[in-house]
């Protein structure tokens, strides 16, 4: 893993729970759409909140799909949760939300599992080529 | 009728992203890895190529299913269900689906990680 590596998947923890945070912002501006006016919510990419989300979205998609290319999903998803943990963060500090002791509690599980996952390999050898000496190396290339 | 409801529309989210999931690490395994790609051709080859591939196509097709199944679901039950039940199932199905489907080692140390988070979630909007 090197550094650039890190930096990817660092966008891809951050940018997600940012990105929510300012559309739920912004849609608290635009207010409930009904049903029978669905076009109003293209309407709603003028709120400048929104459309800040939607860059931040967009940034997730492209930090997401480049961390992919170069690791397993078993690995990407949950080295990148700790983006639930910043949401509820978010939540608390610039929203006014309460975090209660089961919500730290679940903060400490999500932060066992990202400590637990990025200490292993971030790819793994396809389980039907499997080849011990390869494996290895992959390994090695993998660790900290 | 309404937990019924529900819960249609939380399978349906989980199924839809999990097979998202799936086919967007198909498809950027075919691609490679992308910062190479990047130094040797440049951004818009990468561009090219991932927006080339069947696989990221039906990968994004399935990302906006479950987007309107989530649209769904909310207007059945708060958010603060649909949330973490979607979310934490999701993680426990990827790693199901990428063991299955993209022959991933799935070892120990991912199978507790994926269950620590989905754990942590749930207790997240508790």
């Amino acid at each position: 893993m090197t550094f650039r590596k890190y930096l990817v998947l660092t966008g891809v923890t951050i940018s997600a729970p940012v990105g929510d945070s300012l559309l739920s912002r912004g849609m608290k501006d635009v207010g409930s759409i009904s049903l029978h006016n669905l076009p109003h919510i293209f309407l709603a990419i003028l709120n400048p909140w929104v459309a800040v989300g939607i860059l931040f979205l967009l940034g997730f998609f492209a930090c997401y799909t480049t961390a992919l290319s170069w690791a397993d999903l078993t690995y990407v998803l949950p080295a990148t949760s700790l983006g639930y943990v910043l949401l509820a963060l978010i939540a608390k500090f610039l929203l006014n939300e309460q975090v209660t002791p089961a919500r730290w509690a679940g903060i400490l599980l999500i932060s066992a599992g990202v400590g637990f996952v990025t200490r292993g390999p971030a790819l793994t050898h396809r389980e039907a080529d499997e080849q011990e000496p390869a494996r290895e190396t992959v390994n090695a290339g993998g660790r900290r | 009728m309404r937990p019924l409801y529900t819960w249609s529309a939380i399978t349906a989210i989980v199924l839809a992203s999990t097979t998202g999931d799936v086919l967007l690490s198909h498809a950027m395994k075919q691609v490679g890895d992308v910062h190479q790609l990047w130094r040797r051709s440049g951004p818009l080859a990468v561009v090219g190529r991932v927006l080339r591939n069947p696989y990221f196509l039906l990968g994004v097709l399935s990302m906006a299913t479950a987007f309107y199944s989530l649209l769904f679901a909310l207007s059945w039950a708060d958010v603060s269900l649909v949330g973490p039940a979607a979310a934490s199932l999701t993680f426990v199905a990827n790693a199901v689906a990428a063991k299955i489907f993209l022959h991933e080692r799935v070892d120990r140390r991912r199978w507790l990680a994926a269950l620590l988070v989905a754990g942590g979630v749930v207790l997240l909007a508790g």
